[in-house]
Order: C-alpha cells, then sequence, then structure tokens
C-alpha cells in the first residue's frame, strides 16, 4: 500500500486551475522530491496534502485512508510532519521550549528532558538551547524546525524547500540528515530547487508544469529529458502550446 | 520526579518571570505584609483595598488570554457584568441563608462561562483573530451594555430582581458565611479583605501552575505562530476557546466580588470606558506576565482612585496617556521593564537572551 496517493487532484481559484488532475504516488520509505519552475503548482499541492487548502475534486489518501476532507493537525495525528518554506519556529522561545512544545505529548514527562537533549544533540544545538530562536542563524533555524518536524516521529515527512537561503555546506549536512531519517524508516516528500540537494537524496522525482505532472522517473532519466530541461529555460514545447490553447 | 512534586514545580517556569529563594521569599514577605496590613489600618481603607482586589481577577483573566494567548479581547467586561448581574438575580430571588449566596457565586461564574463558550465557540471555531476578534467582543460588550440601559420599566424583571436600567441593580446580599452563632455578612470590611486575598494567592498560583504547564507551553505557541502550533497535531480552536472561557470565569468571578462589594451593579460597568479600562491596567502592567499584571493593575487603580479623589476631571486621560507611553517606550509593559532593570544585576545574562 502506498504511504501517500493523491488522486485525480484538483484546485481551481477563481478561473486559475493551479492543480490540475495530479496523480501522485509515494511508496513507504521513499525520497520523493517535487520540482518544478515557479508557478508550477508546487506549494498548491504541498497545501492540498497538508489540509490548508481543500480540493476542488479529488482524493487524498495516506495509508490507504482517504483523508480529503480532514484538517491539518487531525492529518498531523495521524503520522505527517511538514517543515515550512520559511523557517517556522516560535522566534521569542528558547530552543529547547520550541521542542519542548512539539514533543511534550509524544514521550512521557519523566522521559521528555533527556529526548530533548538527545534531539538538540542531533540538530547541533546543545550549545544554544537557552537562546532564543529567533536569533538563531538561518540556517540553524530550519535545522530546529525539521528538528520540530522530525520529534513527531512522523510516517511521512513534507520538507518545503528545507534548503532555502542555506551554503553549500549546509545544504550538503541538511541532504545527509534526511538520508539519515529515511534509513530510520521515514518516508519523505521535498519540494525544492536544488538540484545539488535533489540528486543527493531522491529516489524518486516529479516534474509538476502549470498544474500538472509533467515527467517522473529517476534524477537521472529527469535531468536526461529534453521537455523538462526546455520548460525550465521558459519554452515550452509544441505539446504544451498546443494543451494552453485548447484552455485559452 | 512524582506527579505531585511536578505539578508544583511548574509555579515557576520559562512563562513566569520570578524564581529561586529570592522571589518566593519576597512573594512571602508581601503575603505577610497583606495579611498584616488590616491591622495597621481602618475598616474603611481596607474595604477600599478589597475594591481593587476584586478586579485584578479580571484583570489575571485578560493576561492569559492576551499576554499568553495573543488574542486581544474586550470580552471582560462583558462576562463582568455577566456574573454580576446573574448574582444579584440570584440572591434577591433566594436570599443569603445557607450560605447561598456562595452557590450564586458559582452560578453566576458559570453562567458567565456558559456564554463566554458560546461566544467563543463561534469566535475560535470560525478563525476570526487578530484586530476582527476585538471588534467582535467589544460590540458583544456594548449591546450588552445598551440592552441593559434599556431595562428600566417595571416589566423588566425576573422573580423579586428589577434590573432598573442606568439606575442599576441593588440590595442584592453581600457574600455571607454561614455559621453557628449567626451567618457572617461579608461587608467591605477586613472578613471580606481575608477572602478575597485568600481567593487571589489561589488564583494567581494556579495561573502560574496553568502557564508552565503542557497547556500553557500551546498557548504561547499559538501566540508565537499559530499556523506552526497546528502543524504540531494541537488543535489549537479549543485551546484558545479554553482560555476564553478560564479567562471569562476569572472575569465573572470579579463581577460577583464587586456586585457583593457594593451591593450594587449597572450597565456601565459594560460601556465603552469600562471595557478598556482593563486594556489599560494589563498592557501598562505588562501583558505577558502574570506577576506584571498584578502588580501593575494595582498601581494603575490606585493612581487612578488617587487621581478622581483629588478632584481631577481627567483621571481617564491620564490613564490613556499612560497606554500611549506604554506602547511607545515599554511596550511589554511598564513594570514589566521595571521588574527585568531590577533583576537583571541578580540573573546571568543568556547568550541572546532578549
Amino acid at each position: 500500500m502506498p504511504m501517500l496517493q493523491t488522486i485525480g487532484l484538483n484546485k481551481r481559484f477563481g478561473g486559475l486551475h493551479v492543480t490540475n488532475n495530479v496523480d501522485l504516488t509515494l511508496e513507504a520509505g521513499e525520497v520523493h522530491c517535487l520540482i518544478g519552475p515557479n508557478g508550477a503548482g508546487k506549494s498548491t499541492l504541498f497545501r492540498l496534502i497538508l489540509g490548508e487548502h481543500l480540493p476542488s475534486s479529488g482524493a487524498i489518501l495516506f495509508g490507504g485512508e482517504d483523508i480529503t476532507g480532514l484538517k491539518p493537525f487531525q492529518r498531523i495525528r495521524r503520522g505527517m510532519s511538514v517543515k515550512f518554506q520559511v523557517p517556522g519556529i516560535f522566534k521569542a522561545l528558547s530552543v529547547r521550549q520550541n521542542l519542548e512544545i512539539a514533543m511534550q505529548h509524544h514521550y512521557p514527562p519523566a522521559a521528555l528532558g533527556e529526548e530533548i537533549d538527545r534531539l538538540l544533540a542531533f540538530l547541533n544545538l546543545t550549545a544554544d538551547s537557552t537562546r532564543l530562536a529567533g536569533n538563531l542563524s538561518h540556517g540553524q533555524k530550519q535545522w530546529l524546525e525539521i528538528g520540530m518536524a522530525v520529534s513527531l516521529k512522523p510516517r511521512l515527512l513534507l520538507l518545503d524547500e528545507p534548503t532555502a537561503g542555506m551554503s553549500p555546506e549546509e545544504t550538503f549536512a541538511t541532504g545527509e540528515m534526511v538520508k539519515r531519517l529515511n534509513a530510520e524508516g521515514m518516508t519523505v516528500l521535498a519540494v525544492e530547487h536544488d538540484m545539488a540537494f535533489v540528486r543527493q537524496v531522491a529516489h524518486k522525482v516529479t516534474v509538476l508544469h502549470l498544474g500538472r505532472v509533467f515527467a517522473q522517473g529517476s534524477i537521472d532519466e529527469i535531468v536526461a529529458n529534453e521537455d523538462v530541461a526546455a520548460i525550465y529555460l521558459g519554452q515550452t514545447t509544441a505539446h504544451e502550446t498546443a494543451h494552453e490553447a485548447a484552455h485559452a | 520526579m512524582n506527579a505531585l512534586s511536578r505539578f508544583f514545580s511548574r509555579l515557576e517556569g520559562p512563562q513566569t518571570l520570578g524564581r529561586g529563594p529570592g522571589f518566593w521569599i519576597g512573594f512571602l514577605v508581601v503575603l505577610a505584609g497583606a495579611c498584616a496590613y488590616p491591622l495597621f489600618s481602618d475598616g474603611y481603607t481596607v474595604g477600599n483595598t478589597v475594591y481593587f482586589f476584586t478586579w485584578i481577577f479580571m484583570a489575571l483573566g485578560l493576561c492569559l488570554i492576551w499576554g499568553y494567548g495573543g488574542a486581544l479581547s474586550f470580552g471582560q467586561t462583558a462576562f463582568f457584568g455577566i456574573a454580576g448581574y446573574s448574582y444579584g438575580i440570584l440572591t434577591i430571588n433566594f436570599g443569603a441563608a445557607y450560605g447561598f449566596t456562595f452557590v450564586a457565586l458559582l452560578i453566576a461564574i458559570g453562567i458567565a462561562a456558559l456564554f463566554a463558550a458560546l461566544l467563543g465557540y463561534f469566535l475560535f471555531f470560525g478563525r476570526i483573530s487578530g484586530v476582527f476578534l476585538g471588534i467582535v467582543t467589544l460590540s458583544v460588550t456594548l449591546v450588552l451594555e445598551r440592552f441593559m440601559a434599556q431595562t428600566a420599566g417595571p416589566e423588566w424583571k425576573i422573580g423579586a430582581a428589577r434590573l432598573n436600567g442606568f439606575n442599576g441593580m441593588s440590595n442584592m446580599p453581600p457574600l455571607t458565611v454561614p455559621w453557628p452563632g449567626g451567618d457572617i455578612v461579608l461587608f467591605p470590611d477586613v472578613q471580606l479583605y481575608y477572602v478575597v486575598l485568600g481567593l487571589l494567592v489561589l488564583v494567581y498560583l494556579g495561573l502560574r501552575i496553568l502557564v508552565n504547564s503542557p497547556f500553557g507551553n500551546v498557548l504561547v505557541a499559538i501566540r508565537e505562530n499559530p499556523e506552526r502550533a497546528e502543524m504540531l497535531g494541537y488543535d489549537i480552536r479549543k485551546y484558545q476557546l479554553g482560555t476564553f472561557v478560564i479567562g471569562a470565569a476569572l472575569a465573572g468571578l470579579s463581577g460577583v466580588l464587586y456586585t457583593s462589594w457594593g451591593q450594587y451593579i449597572t450597565p456601565s460597568s459594560m460601556g465603552m470606558t469600562a471595557a478598556a479600562l482593563p486594556i489599560v491596567w494589563v498592557a501598562v502592567g505588562g501583558r505577558s506576565d502574570l506577576t506584571t499584571t498584578l502588580v501593575g493593575t494595582l498601581t494603575v487603580l490606585a493612581v487612578f482612585q488617587a487621581l478622581t479623589i483629588h478632584g481631577s476631571q481627567y483621571a481617564l486621560v491620564v490613564m490613556g496617556i499612560m497606554l500611549v507611553l506604554t506602547v511607545l517606550l515599554a511596550p511589554r509593559g511598564l513594570i514589566y521593564a521595571l521588574a527585568r532593570l531590577i533583576a537583571r544585576p541578580f540573573t546571568k545574562r543568556q547568550p541572546g537572551d532578549a
């Protein structure tokens, strides 16, 4: 049974067809990257999966269960977790308290302190535990949020541009972190622009373009695909032009 | 660490200023002073102090809703009024015998809390937040005031209790403790002082435990970043509603104590001015902390009364200026800023501490 499945997913904002009949399947244990030029509908698809938007039509299955109508927090409780593009942390609270808020209902109170220490060490934030989260460096904020997302012990981890604004070294370290989490059994879906990161972690890549699934395959297949190269260079293929004309 | 000691360890934590033996010794000294105070004062002044104390519950409730939960509510005085009127209607009809006034106190607070639950359900489950929450709660408060203001006619009565429009409802019995040798009527004097002081200590310590608990953690998380809080699996609407109801119940407690204190309540206790004042107390003190809210409320009330007594008609204008100065100079509160200043030499600064 797939971990996550979207079936004929559509989302319209007024006349704008942002998500167009998307069928996406994530097998358990895979790292799946979602790429595509700006405006391809990646963020919308992400928000549909999270439940921040409700689809105009179509269904979303999570571990075989239909979660199409569920609220975000209900999806999180079923084993999803998310890291946002702009670090979604509690800036005025200490790093430690950020993690405590994430973890307090997932561990018995007696074991909570130790678990937080362990996660702080994993995130390289032990020395910063009493600092206010808002005073961390950008990369540290990203890691703190990944830590909060991971601490829920999710089956499926959703990452929205996890390496945005990171240095190449930080990007690489983040990639290694994702691989380690995946090795522990976490399925990962990441929206990402950084092709080095995608190459580092992805088992499978889906290219979105104009709201539709444009291509799918391994990173090598995608890189070799001339149509994909064309849309990234801002050209549309003959097929695309015909499609747009039909919709106009 | 067993559950009980964990419970009491939450008297201090990241969400409250003041920790360690120094703070608690100071707390006990202040408490001892407050206990001894009636010995050195006369009944009238003590009764006046009780009047100050009655408002603090409402302020602490607002501190919880606004300072910790991040939801600015102008509704506190509505719940204050509902509970005050409920207490009046109940006790005028059923009297004060057999300790009924305390039953009426609980029922009145319950009615205010129920009303808050109903209103809060539509607000929070309808995802109303920010400035709109303030507008809706203020509107509800003013509608209640308008409604009560037009109840002057004799047809507006519930049992023996005339609502009396702007003249106000009066002559309800004060809180009365049943006692073998004859009931103790708690007029604004030393006995009422100790009862209210006891309640105050209980509520203050109880709220400290609440805000440092996992519930309090989620509350500040919602204030800081509601989307992230929801994406950690919390149904934030339930937390917001719970907080709103607790805050309303505390406003209700204030309403009952006030009504019982003066044996009088009027619609103006829910008017525009009344609705704005708690905001001033809490903002000037420092809304993000219970202790600064408590100290701030007492200070502002004392200043306000001093100004009014000495013939200044500009007490409200001074309140307004205090609010503006706070917002401009010490957005986290004047007392809060002062507390940080005093505490600075005694605490090691953490790297990156604000």
